[in-house]
């Protein structure tokens, strides 16, 4: 069956699962009897098996990064870098990307069957933490037989998980790509997390997580949680050229209805998350988010932490960017610097906010490109 | 294109030393000193055309602004830290320089010599802002806001008790060292210098 996929497109994919039924032990003290991790591949692994990138997931992402699902007009939420000649080249490369433990796409998470009580986690499912994660997704490499990820990529919450890999692991990474990522949230950053809870938690559809029984969910929480996350994503600037002041129908109507189109749009934007992401799962990702601190192993010192990793760095962040600042980035930059680690950065003027890491930017592009053309080099020998 | 400077520059390096090269360009001389001396070290670089080519070279760059100062570079982090025909192209290149010397055990600067004696000529007897190969563009669109001579540059080093461990002065096809009247006759200054306290 030939589909008319563009071609630079992976195309058709589907996604896979594995099952471990090793318990793990988590950092919260509690740990999983079982779990189950649903991921994708894109490109060939070639016969020495050097060629392997791992993509880390943000928030509420999943392992959808590229291609297309048969009968779905949407790709992966990073085609515009994934596919035949684009920067994570999959005529090149073999691209692995898992859906996290605590999510709500397939993988163990609140929205899955505990074993032990034969309901469905919900509330009850252990808080997890990037650790965690990484911990099973390098579960994952060995069942796949990979010693060593090329380059292990990702944005934001995926460039903690970067982070992690090199700390943890760190024969196991040859390069890390952190983009638009911090090495630990700010107090004001934590305090959007927290709001975020605080409707979910509040809705009283939650049923303080048990809502799946109750045979509803937490719409209005949930909705406006994506709210508040989508005003941090994008910037001042981008809102102004995308909505400025516009009026829905043309007029003030003096009440509480939508008015202005920003609100018609962030509406749509909660209202369509809500039917696609799990209230429980939310709490889980922006918890993971707060407590992702890797100094905190080496009594705060970032350097002292970043001294494990042997992975050579390049770190990316975008100049309108203020929930994932270039600040932050510049800070992860001079502790591998003080490590004496190798790494590069990378700047990129865009108006998009901190969502620009999902956007197909020239010179992000020629970024990644030039810096995986390296990587490539090094895979051939 | 050869830069005369930069195999100047190479003699000067210990083999595996630690280098932070400002405004590094396209990364020629840290691919050179990697490639040659195992150097590591990191470019600093603003213009994304360069940094992209460092990257294609395998060279770690940091994007950023020299005038924002190296103030988040720790004292004597470096063995070497080198400006290549930037000095004259920042704000304040006298501050700048000092950076240099705090981070860097040793600092090594090039600049195009103003008191040459062609731009000298230039401007003495034609009356106009010097163009030449080592200062190629004109007065209206050049990078260059703090263009100085040899002479200066050996005056703010006395001014601020740097020691001038090495001068080589070239012309632009890399023949030198021009000991004879150097203010006048050399075309590119290369300079090593330590703060005065080191010694």
């Amino acid at each position: 069956m030939s589909e008319p996929f563009p071609s630079d497109s992976v195309g058709l994919v589907e996604p896979k699962k594995s099952a471990f039924s090793e318990p793990i032990s988590l950092i919260s003290g509690r740990s999983l009897p079982e779990y189950e991790l649903v991921y994708e591949t894109y490109g060939e692994l070639n016969a020495e098996k050097s060629n392997a990138l791992l993509i880390c997931h943000a928030l509420s992402g999943d392992h959808h990064a590229a291609g297309y699902y048969e009968n779905e007009k949407k790709p992966g939420w990073w085609e515009s870098c994934i596919g035949p000649g684009k920067p994570f080249d999959t005529n090149k490369f073999h691209i692995v990307s898992v859906n996290n433990i605590g999510s709500c796409k397939g993988s163990t998470g609140p929205n899955t069957i505990n074993p032990e009580t034969g309901n469905f986690y919900g509330p009850d499912f252990p808080i997890v933490t990037v650790k965690d994660w990484v911990k099973t997704q390098h579960a994952l490499m060995q069942s796949l037989g990979i010693e060593k990820w090329a380059a292990v990529i990702g944005g934001s919450l995926g460039g903690m998980q970067a982070m992690q890999w090199t700390i943890d692991y760190p024969d196991q990474v040859g390069h890390a790509l952190v983009i638009a990522s911090a090495s630990k949230l700010s107090a004001q950053n934590i305090g959007f997390n927290e709001v975020a809870r605080q409707a979910i938690l509040s809705d009283p559809d939650f049923h303080g997580g048990h809502f799946y029984s109750h045979d509803t969910i937490p719409r209005r929480g949930l909705m406006l949680a994506r709210m508040l996350g989508h005003i941090t994503y994008l910037s001042d600037d981008a809102m102004r050229a995308k909505f400025g002041r516009e009026l829905r129908e043309g007029q003030l109507n003096y009440d509480f209805n939508v008015e202005f189109q920003v609100e018609s749009y962030l509406r749509y934007q909660g209202q369509s998350f809500v039917n696609r992401f799990d209230a429980n799962s939310y709490l889980l990702m922006t918890k993971a988010l707060d407590y992702f601190d890797p100094a905190s192993e080496y009594n705060n010192d970032l350097v002292a932490a970043l001294k494990h990793a042997t992975a050579k760095f390049l770190v990316i962040s975008f100049t309108s960017d203020w929930r994932f600042s270039p600040e932050r980035s510049k800070e992860i930059v001079k502790a591998l610097i003080d490590a004496k680690r190798q790494v590069s950065y990378g700047e990129v003027e865009a108006t998009g906010g901190h969502d620009a890491f999902l956007m197909p930017i020239e010179y992000y592009m020629q970024l990644l490109s030039s810096y995986m053309d390296q990587i490539n080099e090094e895979v051939q020998g | 294109m050869q830069r005369p400077d930069l195999s100047n520059i190479k003699q000067w390096i210990k083999p595996e030393s630690r280098v932070l090269d400002l405004g590094c360009g396209d990364g020629t001389l840290l691919c050179m000193l990697r490639d040659e001396l195992g150097v590591t070290g990191y470019g600093l670089e603003i213009e994304p055309e360069n940094i992209i080519q460092c990257l294609r070279k395998g060279i770690n760059v940091i994007q950023r602004d020299l005038d924002a100062g190296l103030s988040d570079f720790d004292e004597q982090s470096f063995d070497y830290v080198i400006m290549t025909q930037t000095l004259q192209a920042v704000h304040f290149p006298d501050l700048l320089f000092k950076e240099m010397l705090r981070v860097g055990r040793e600092g090594i600067v090039t600049f195009p010599n103003f008191g040459y004696w062609l731009n000298r000529l230039q401007l003495g007897f034609g009356g106009k802002m010097p163009v030449s190969k080592s200062l190629p563009a004109q007065w209206y669109d050049t990078r260059n806001i703090h263009l100085c001579t040899v002479k200066d540059f050996e005056n703010l080093c006395h001014a601020h008790d740097i020691a001038i461990l090495e001068r080589v002065v070239v012309d632009r096809n890399h023949r030198g060292n021009i000991s004879f009247l150097p203010n006048l006759l050399g075309e590119i200054a290369i300079f090593r210098c330590q703060t005065g306290d080191e010694k």
